[in-house]
């Protein structure tokens, strides 16, 4: 990049990197003080996600342009693959009751996942899609 | 500069004690997935200070590595978990 070394690349570089250190500050906070396991799952992906892009966004104001567009790929990665973990561990802990009861105002879920939090039901695998995992074979 | 660095790096490293202390403490096993894969994140971020600060970019593609463990061991540990406790 030919602005790489310029005082105005790097004050804004400066800016986007202590931005996004405090974000996912504020991000681990939240980890730390929020109550339940959803809240807790918000603070973990939205801050954390925020605070990647904005300090790799300022890393990439100091780096040359190839390394910048890998730097914007990793970005990617993370925006693509937060809101998957995000679902999937909020489904498991709808499934096995760790979401309070009082916690929802609509619960979309009650009408397709059993919640069955003292594990006497049969476990449901089929509506995650994966029927090639074999049914857990009482271990 | 330099002090913007380290101003940055001691933010994650307060980040990343928070998130030690949910990632033992944390009262369910999907806490703990959720603090684990919050602190791979602050790996990537802590590596990208680095890259930023010494301006060598010979290490990203690392972090496109990194961010992609995280994910997939995310993902594993978060299903392996709902049936590991559903036996309790």
């Amino acid at each position: 990049m030919n602005a790489a070394g310029s005082p105005v690349m790097d004050v804004v570089a400066a800016v986007l990197m202590l931005l996004g250190g405090l974000s996912c500050l504020m991000g681990a906070l939240g980890l730390v003080r929020l109550p339940d396991l959803p809240a807790r799952l918000q603070a973990a992906t939205k801050p954390q996600t925020l605070g990647l892009s904005l300090v790799l966004l300022g890393t990439a104001l100091r780096v040359e342009l190839t390394s910048a567009v890998t730097l914007v790929l990793v970005v990617v990665f993370q925006v693509l693959t937060a809101p998957v973990v995000s679902q999937l561990v909020g489904r498991a802990a709808y499934r096995s009751g760790g979401v309070p009861e009082g916690a929802l105002v609509v619960d979309e879920l009650a009408a397709h996942v059993p919640v069955d939090a003292d594990g006497s039901g049969r476990p449901e695998l089929s509506d995650v899609g994966d029927p090639a995992l074999p049914e857990h074979s009482g271990s | 500069m330099n002090a913007v660095f380290l101003v940055v790096i001691a933010m994650l490293g307060v980040a990343g004690t928070l998130t030690l202390y949910r990632l033992l403490r944390g009262p369910s096993t999907l806490d703990r997935i959720v603090a684990l894969d919050v602190f791979v994140v602050l790996t990537v971020v802590g590596a990208g200070v680095y890259v930023a600060a010494y301006r060598d970019g010979s290490n990203i593609p690392l972090l496109a590595a990194v961010v992609l463990v995280g994910f997939v061991g995310s993902v594993s540990a978060a299903r392996l978990a709902v049936r590991r406790e559903r036996h309790r």
